[in-house]
């Protein structure tokens, strides 16, 4: 499985998201530090999700990177995150 | 994490008020999410601390702990995390860093 497909199951199962955006942005910093010859080392996601409602942005990235936190570890060097209600995604 | 390092930490977010954990430094920050952060806050005029991670291993594994936040940049206001790149750039497009800033009695150059 990719790093894009794991981060897909792994936030659809524990977030529910009505929208749920992967984008791989990894080649855009290719020879920048953290830069893997493999690729997959730098995603932008965007997750609607009822669950982040009543949390303020540090809980609600604080929830994300947990979920991730093996392929944070593992491989990816940077996360740009928007976590969004489906209210604020409106 | 070693005790003084967290030490360190307490006592550069404590006696500066605003610090920004960052790769490189406020001139010639390293890394992208770093400068946008940096960018930011010199647009705004506002004095800080930055700490460059790049020097310093300890800190660099430090700070991830000591705020349990696995990215940097991570940036610090009075003593309390504010956030990461995304949420430093939200807040300032939505107006919200700015109001943080003025409540928190850190005076920057858009208010002067």
């Amino acid at each position: 499985m990719t790093y894009a497909e794991r981060i897909r199951t792994k936030l659809t199962g524990a977030l529910a998201p009505v929208r749920l955006s992967i984008v791989d942005d990894s080649h855009r910093h290719a020879g920048h530090a953290g830069h893997d010859a493999r690729g997959e080392t730098h995603f932008d996601v965007t997750v609607v999700s009822a669950v982040f409602a009543g949390k303020s942005r540090v809980a609600r990235q604080r929830l994300v990177y947990e979920i991730l936190s093996a392929e944070l570890s593992e491989r990816i060097h940077a996360l740009a995150l928007r976590t969004l209600t489906p209210e604020e995604d409106g | 994490m070693d005790e003084t390092v967290a030490e360190r930490i307490k006592t550069d977010i404590t006696s500066n008020d605003v610090v920004l954990y960052m790769k490189g430094t406020p001139a010639f920050p390293q890394c992208g999410f770093s400068a946008a952060v940096a960018n930011v806050l010199n647009h705004m005029g506002v004095e800080y601390k930055g700490v460059d991670v790049l020097v310093d291993a300890a800190i660099r594994q430090g700070i991830k702990e000591f705020t349990n936040w696995p990215t940097i940049p991570q940036l610090y206001v009075k003593g309390e995390f504010v956030g990461g790149c995304d949420i430093v750039r939200e807040m300032y497009t939505s107006g919200e860093l700015q109001q943080l800033l003025a409540e928190k009695g850190v005076t920057s150059a858009a208010q002067a």
